[in-house]
């Protein structure tokens, strides 16, 4: 499915940055917003928050196309970046502290060897994702959508902490194994 | 060459938004200072990018799309002003700041100590510390977390050396007397979740100047 493909995502955020053109951001907003509200609402806003923060980062997106690198993320990494920090800051009601932006910016002309390595990896782990066991999968889902430390999915779930903290570790092993 | 680095679990919690502002403030610190956490942060923010995605999707309605398209039709491209730096603070703290080290408020912690705390929101307290060279921070136990970023100078605690963008993690079981190198003085970005326990009767005076 070309939903999957990283790749036609890296087209679509250039036709909006080169182009500006609509019909891309159209294809990027039908792709991306309904699994963002999902994501938000998972987290505990309500349906009309959820949109509000869709629209926004949405808009956001557009507004920034420009200002996305291939060769340090994949589209839907950047989008959910975005989507993160607006959470922090209408739903937790703080700042988000970002590190120093490395001395190199987007306008470089990005490197093709790295942009592939990057969209295959960006395939292996969404692969990887859901090839993981229920058990581990629900815990790192918890723990990016739940807004939940350990100890409190600790509390949420009745696991003891050890538990969770080697689940989550296995989990990651496994992630990251696919992603090298 | 950093030697101290962030836990997996901080860097997951910062990834996920999970932190509260004052923890973020030292991840984000470190992270501008050490390359190496910058990847594996990097790594799980694909992982929260793969989290998404893999949600099933939610119906948006059509209004929602329908004004996401007004919007963007008066909007402009953004790039954002370039962000504050320092040679000292990175563009995190310098933020926090309002500038470089010369723009920090001190004030005086006793001893020499100097401290000021940074205005993030109240689940937990980010401070930089001043410890002119050879002084130690007052002995203390935490009731939680602390994260010690180094800025300036090293400090020892116990056997371990930290230098710039080195971070200490210490947990409640620890108790730690940090002490500043005597070649420089040390300006570290301390933040706990916890009032500090201090111990003995001087560093106790030190406590309401302290501010916790
Ligand atoms: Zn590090």
């Amino acid at each position: 499915m070309k939903e999957d493909n990283h790749g036609y995502w890296i087209d679509q955020m250039r036709r909006i940055s080169e182009n500006r053109d609509e019909d891309a951001f159209v294809a990027l907003f039908q792709h991306f917003a309904p699994r963002m509200k999902s994501f938000l609402m998972r987290s505990g806003s309500d349906n009309a928050l959820a949109e509000e923060i869709v629209q926004d980062v949405m808009t956001t997106v557009w507004r920034k196309a420009h200002l996305f690198n291939p060769t340090r993320a994949s589209v839907s990494t950047w989008i959910y970046t975005i989507a993160r920090n607006r959470r922090v800051d209408l739903i937790r009601r703080q700042k988000r502290p970002e590190p120093e932006d490395l001395p190199w910016g987007p306008e470089q002309e990005p490197d093709q060897t790295d942009l592939i390595g990057l969209q295959q990896e960006s395939e292996q782990l969404g692969v990887a994702l859901s090839a993981l066991p229920e058990k581990q999968r629900i815990l790192i889902e918890k723990a990016y959508f739940g807004d939940l430390s350990h100890g409190e999915i600790a509390a949420e779930t009745g696991l003891p902490l050890g538990t969770i903290k080697s689940r989550i570790r296995l989990a990651l092993d496994r992630l990251r194994h696919a992603m090298s | 060459m950093i030697k101290h680095h962030l836990t997996e679990d901080l860097l997951m919690a910062y990834s996920a938004g999970a932190l509260s502002e004052a923890f973020s403030l030292a991840v984000a610190t470190h992270i501008s200072l050490c390359d190496e956490c910058r990847a594996a942060a990097e790594s799980y923010d694909a992982v929260g990018g793969a989290v998404m995605v893999s949600t099933d999707a939610a119906p948006v309605s059509d209004s929602c799309l329908s004004n996401t398209l007004a919007a963007i039709r008066e909007a402009d491209t953004e790039t954002p002003a370039p962000r504050l730096t320092d040679t000292v603070l990175p563009s995190p703290l310098a933020e926090y700041v309002g500038g470089g080290v010369d723009k920090i408020k001190w004030k005086s912690a006793g001893m020499g100590v100097k401290q000021a705390i940074l205005p993030t929101n109240d689940d937990a307290v980010a401070r930089l510390l001043y410890i002119p060279a050879g002084a130690a921070v007052p002995d203390h136990g935490h009731g939680g977390l602390e994260l010690t970023c180094v800025l300036q100078g090293a400090f020892r605690d116990e056997d371990m050396r930290f230098a710039r963008g080195d971070i200490e993690v210490a947990t409640e079981e620890v108790d730690h007397t940090p002490i500043a190198d005597i070649s420089e003085d040390c300006i570290c970005l301390a933040v706990t979740d916890a009032p500090l326990k201090f111990k003995g009767w001087l560093p106790r005076l030190a406590q309401p100047f302290l501010g916790i």
